[in-house]
């Protein structure tokens, strides 16, 4: 954990005035309320471009504490230009305590993936979510969406995963994996793989989800039902690698495929950063590092 | 005697103060084919939306019998329970296939939506169906897979059917079921149609402005002009001695080759 730094005089705590944070909260609450149901908010222009995370930034902006400890992760790993620039400009603005540590923070924010060490209660995870509505590839028109919602009309989400087995035995769909919440409505996870829906479910942590681009914020409240769509003769299956990650041996995490030269080679290594480095903290090997046991190597 | 299964009494539709239709009233019953004829701008698309529940009349009732046997206005029911119906108890054939489809999905997934819609949750089964409902339209099976982009509009329009009918409705809403198809597919389509209709027991409400149409698949026949019905009675006998100036005029202008 980094102590907290003095932050930038000028700016209101946490960069967004208290009458914008005020909004989105109330956005919050109701979506709290109404798990997995998109809430319009009135998204501001954040000093970042859309697709940058402005959604999951004003949400964190606006439950921000000044006790808080803030981890922030793109794709896992905490050390991506995303993520260092959204942690720095939270530790200029509000001048919380900063980590890269899962366990350490309270608030989480993160564009890709779910920590691989389980959340406990108390903590919030912030998804930056790029298209908040699982209909829109299928149906183009907002207010034809609304109405599917509102009557839970949800069998054209099916149409799709029928037409994935059917061209390629099996539903191909892996990131942005559809789940129906509560069993009543269905959401988008945002860019997650499909490995990091089962996490989802029964969550003891607070998931929020902000959209900036599209402005929508919904939650899923501590242990809420989350399933992942599917059927009956076609489970929905988590994603399995073959090898165990390079650096650390994890055969239980979700791994990134490095290329690692121009002769085909390539190798498994943990999406999740701080994961796999308290992994190797703890002693563990994995067949690519240079003091790996024999018995561990390729 | 039952209640009809759908009956109309009065509709009027105005778009401001231009007229859509005035005054309709009929009964249809299950296995009844009812044909509504007329020229263009008569008014036979704005009756068939009125009694489909897609427009609101500004005057006159629908009632439908639903499958529990309780009578309902159209226009009291709500937009969920008007969906629902929509995928389960109706059909609509569009004169677009394209319309009626959704072109970008295989014409499996086509058919199995409505399934999907009201809970199916079994794809071993839902494709069986679908397997099914393709042989009974006279739809190769092993094109299961392609999208209705590749099939032809004969073919589409059999799709269409088969979408339709997976959920064994009640009534069906046709709108000019062969238009911009040649002769003999049409004669095809008919074919096949008037033995599902007669297997299934359907009722069925087309409209269409080919008057061969309504007397091969038609018991009964409406005949529409300026928004009113001018003339209905048995098809046979609407066609043979036709009554009003307006029908000896549309049965006469058929051309013989």
């Amino acid at each position: 954990m980094t102590a907290p730094i003095k932050r930038t005089e000028g700016y209101a705590f946490a960069y967004l005035d208290e009458q914008t944070k005020r909004m989105i909260r109330r956005a919050i609450l109701k979506a709290v309320a109404i798990p997995g149901h998109q809430v319009p908010f009135a998204a501001r222009d954040m000093p970042m471009p859309y697709g940058w995370g402005t959604g999951g930034i004003q949400v964190t902006a606006a439950i921000l504490g000044p006790a808080d400890v803030l981890k922030v992760i793109d794709q896992g790993a905490d050390d991506t230009t995303n993520a260092v620039s959204i942690r720095a400009f939270f530790q200029k603005t509000a001048g919380v305590a900063v980590t890269t540590r899962t366990g350490e923070a309270s608030v989480i924010q993160t564009r890709h993936r779910i920590p691989e060490e389980p959340l406990k209660a108390g903590q919030t995870l912030i998804y930056q979510v790029p298209i908040p509505e699982p209909l829109r590839f299928l149906e183009p028109r907002e207010t034809e969406t609304r109405v599917m919602h509102a009557l839970a009309d949800y069998g054209l989400m099916h149409v799709k995963l029928y037409e994935d087995i059917a061209t390629h035995g099996h539903i191909a769909k892996t990131y942005a994996y559809p789940v129906k919440v509560e069993g009543r409505y269905l959401m988008d996870p945002s860019p997650i793989p499909k490995f990091d829906n089962p996490k989802m479910h029964m969550s003891p942590a607070l998931q929020l989800f902000g959209a900036g681009r599209e402005k929508r914020i919904y939650a899923l409240p501590p242990f809420t039902r989350v399933e992942s769509l599917d059927f009956e003769d076609h489970p929905f299956e988590r994603t399995k690698f073959e090898a165990p990650c390079a650096l650390c041996g994890a055969t239980d995490a979700y791994l990134d495929e490095v290329v690692i030269d121009d002769r085909g080679g390539r190798m498994f290594v943990c999406s999740d950063t701080d994961h796999c480095e308290t992994r190797r903290a703890e002693g563990r090997r994995g067949a690519l590092l240079g003091d790996a046991p024999k018995e561990n190597r390729p | 005697m039952t209640a009809p299964l759908l009956e109309a009494r009065g509709l009027t539709k105005w778009y401001g103060d231009r007229l859509g239709c005035r005054d309709v009233s009929f009964d249809i019953r299950e296995g009844e084919v009812l044909a509504i004829v007329g020229e263009s701008g008569s008014g036979k698309s704005t009756l068939l939306s009125l009694l489909s529940g897609q427009l609101a009349p500004s005057a006159g009732t629908v009632a439908y019998r639903m499958r529990d046997g309780s009578i309902r206005d159209l226009v009291s029911l709500s937009e969920a329970e008007r969906r629902f119906l929509f995928r389960t108890d109706w059909g609509f054939v569009h004169q677009d296939a394209a319309k009626g489809l959704r072109m970008g999905v295989s014409a499996g997934g086509n058919v199995g939506e409505r399934l999907m819609a009201v809970g199916a949750r079994h794809y071993g089964d839902i494709r069986a169906k679908a397997e099914d409902w393709l042989e009974r339209v006279e739809i190769d099976i092993a094109r299961i897979d392609e999208k209705p982009t590749a099939y032809s509009g004969g073919m589409r329009q059999r799709l269409q059917i088969a979408r339709n009918l997976v959920t064994a409705p009640r009534l069906v809403f046709m709108d000019e079921p062969t238009g911009g198809l040649d002769v003999s597919v049409q004669a095809r389509l008919l074919d096949l149609l008037k033995r599902l209709v007669a297997d299934m027991g359907l009722a069925v409400i087309v409209v269409t402005h080919d008057l061969a149409v309504a007397r091969l698949l038609s018991d009964r026949i409406m005949v529409m002009r300026r928004g009113r019905v001018i003339e209905a009675g048995l098809t046979d006998r609407v066609l043979d001695d036709p009554r009003e100036a307006y029908t000896q005029l549309l049965v006469s202008s058929i051309l013989q080759p």
